[in-house]
């Protein structure tokens, strides 16, 4: 009923899940701030599902709302990275 | 076969993407790991720009180019002090691409996708649309464009899980359906209303875990539009994002002795009236001129900062870290104690102070610093309220009771540089500042700093 593949992308959902645990919970809390601009910035590979939409050329509608998505996921990828490089810039070790 | 290979470029991204994150847990490593998580991306795009059914760049190549134009200046021009906003807003940009995608997938395919699919939809456009206004509302928020206090009703509790339950009715009734495009775009619509709704009576305080709990919504609704587009790249970020987002939330929960549901459904923060006779009895405080207080650090050994939010409002953690080198000159030890709720968002000042150039082997958190204070002789307390609020530990009933506080009243002198006697966002009086070795320093957090420096150097 439910085809295979659904049921496989569900195991690669679940098994991120507890890797993401295990990673993100040893992040430094000193770090905290930067991680949350990180993932913004990794969350913004919904580009590529959005440069899909845009670009297959389907109808108006589907098209306008893709590059809606594409300008969007983009500032989060470019804003994302370049801004969790300033912060992580600003943190230096007693010297 | 190009399919494949797409498949394999996107598995090598999820790894660079998993090393990057990991790179996070030490700042020594944490730009090599982004080094790696932004080449990761570069693959990404790259190999999803060579895929077959793209057959028209020029659209593509405007949405790049606009996007870049945004989000570059943004990324480089806002103070660190706007973090926090700038973070909500990334968000709602993250969830309304997954909302925009979902709405084109349906009304291109629309029934065609068959009950299953059309109810992954239903959730990627609830989360991504629920997601967009809320982080918006947020930003509204900590910018101050909103007013933070809580915004209340009766019966609001009822009415926003009423929403909700109804929008989780009309996506199941959408599968029995999946033609049904009225019902689709119903749910589009109170999604966005729920989002509102949901962070209305969310007071200023509570931001940290508004944040992080919007960051994993936004991090399910982008695997939700990984399970639509069957694209595995996409399911494994918005895992990783959302499990960060989450553990984030219960971490910052933990920090104040409170539920998610609570934060969610406690309108924390209203203004409570307080009985009158109650602060009257109050002993009154003591307080120093700025030549008392110079004098009290002049002769510390060891000084203990607490930072909070009014130090970013003030924007001075240049001005702390200068009394701090005049203290460190004196031969004093300095080190900053921070509470994970302190400011607006999770570690944000920690930002702040690495900004003021404050090196990271001096910032403690609250685990770390409370062994200090016993064998501290001075605590200068700048912007932060609840977090010191000893009522915490004292004062069974306290709207914070429980919550784990900075123990700064076991230094032996403790210095408050504050504004007035007014409550922090608890909306709760402070019994730190009667207590028996505390003293305030009225007025502005920076130019307080500024003139403490100026006195000492003297």
């Amino acid at each position: 009923m439910i085809d295979i593949g659904l049921i496989g992308d569900l195991y690669v959902f679940v098994l991120a899940g507890f890797l993401g645990y295990q990673v993100i919970s040893r992040v430094s809390p000193l770090l905290h701030t930067p991680l949350m601009s990180a993932t913004n910035a990794i969350s913004g590979i919904s580009l590529v599902g959005s440069l899909v939409v845009a670009g297959a050329g389907h109808s108006q509608v589907s098209t306008a709302l893709g590059v809606i998505a594409v300008v969007a996921s983009t500032i989060n990828v470019m804003g994302g990275f370049l801004i969790t490089d300033r912060i992580l810039k600003m943190f230096k070790s007693r010297r | 076969m190009a399919r494949d290979v797409l498949q394999l470029l996107y598995l090598i991204s999820a790894i660079l993407f998993i090393l990057g994150l990991r790179g996070l847990s030490h700042p020594k490593s944490a730009r090599r790991g982004m080094f790696l998580a932004e080449a990761g991306m570069l693959l990404a795009i790259i190999g999803t720009l060579l895929h077959h059914e793209i057959i028209d760049y020029k659209w593509i190549a405007a949405g790049l180019v606009l996007g870049t134009l945004i989000g570059v200046p943004m990324a480089i021009c806002i103070p660190m002090t706007a973090v926090p906003q700038r973070t909500a807003l990334s968000h709602s940009f993250g969830a309304l691409a997954a909302s925009l995608v979902g709405i084109s997938e349906y009304s291109r395919h629309g029934a065609a996708l068959g009950s299953v699919r059309v109810g992954v939809i239903g959730i990627e456009v609830m989360l991504g649309s629920l997601t967009f206004t809320g982080s918006l509302m947020a930003a509204g928020k900590l910018q101050g464009l909103i007013r933070g206090y809580p915004i209340t009703y009766r019966g609001q509790n009822l009415a926003n899980l009423g929403l909700l339950a109804g929008t989780l009715a009309l996506i199941v009734a959408l599968m029995f359906t999946p033609a049904a495009s009225p019902l689709f775009y119903t749910i589009v619509g109170l999604a966005f209303l729920f989002g509102v709704l949901l962070v209305l009576p969310i007071g200023a305080a509570d931001m940290p875990v508004l944040i992080a709990l919007l960051n994993s919504y936004a991090g399910l609704a982008d695997a939700a539009m990984g399970f639509m587009l069957d694209n595995k790249i996409q399911i494994i970020t918005g895992s990783l994002d959302g499990s960060s987002g989450f553990i984030l939330s219960i971490s910052m929960c933990r920090a104040m002795n409170r539920s998610i549901t609570n934060v969610l459904f406690g309108a924390f923060g209203q203004i409570q009236e307080q009985p009158a006779g109650e602060l009257d009895a109050k002993k009154p405080v003591k307080q120093l001129s700025i030549d008392e207080a110079a004098e009290v650090l002049g002769t510390a050994r060891s000084v203990i900062f607490v930072p909070g939010y009014g130090m970013a409002v003030s924007q001075a953690q240049h001005r702390v870290r200068e009394l701090a080198d005049a203290l460190k000159n004196k031969g004093a030890e300095v080190r900053y104690g921070i509470h994970a709720v302190a400011g607006r968002m999770p570690g944000h000042m920690n930002v702040l102070l690495a900004e003021a150039n404050v090196p990271y082997d001096e910032l403690y958190d609250m685990d770390q610093i409370n062994s200090y204070f016993p064998e501290t002789d001075v605590v200068v307390v700048v912007g932060a309220n609840d977090v010191v609020n000893p009522a915490a530990k004292r004062t069974p009933g306290s709207p914070i009771y429980g919550m784990p506080i900075l123990e700064v009243e076991k230094a032996r002198v403790v210095i408050v540089c504050k504004r007035s006697l007014a409550p922090g966002f608890a909306g709760i009086d402070n019994e730190l500042y009667y207590g028996d070795h505390t003293s305030m320093l009225f007025g502005d957090a920076k130019e307080t700093m500024v003139k403490l420096a100026t006195a000492l150097k003297q």
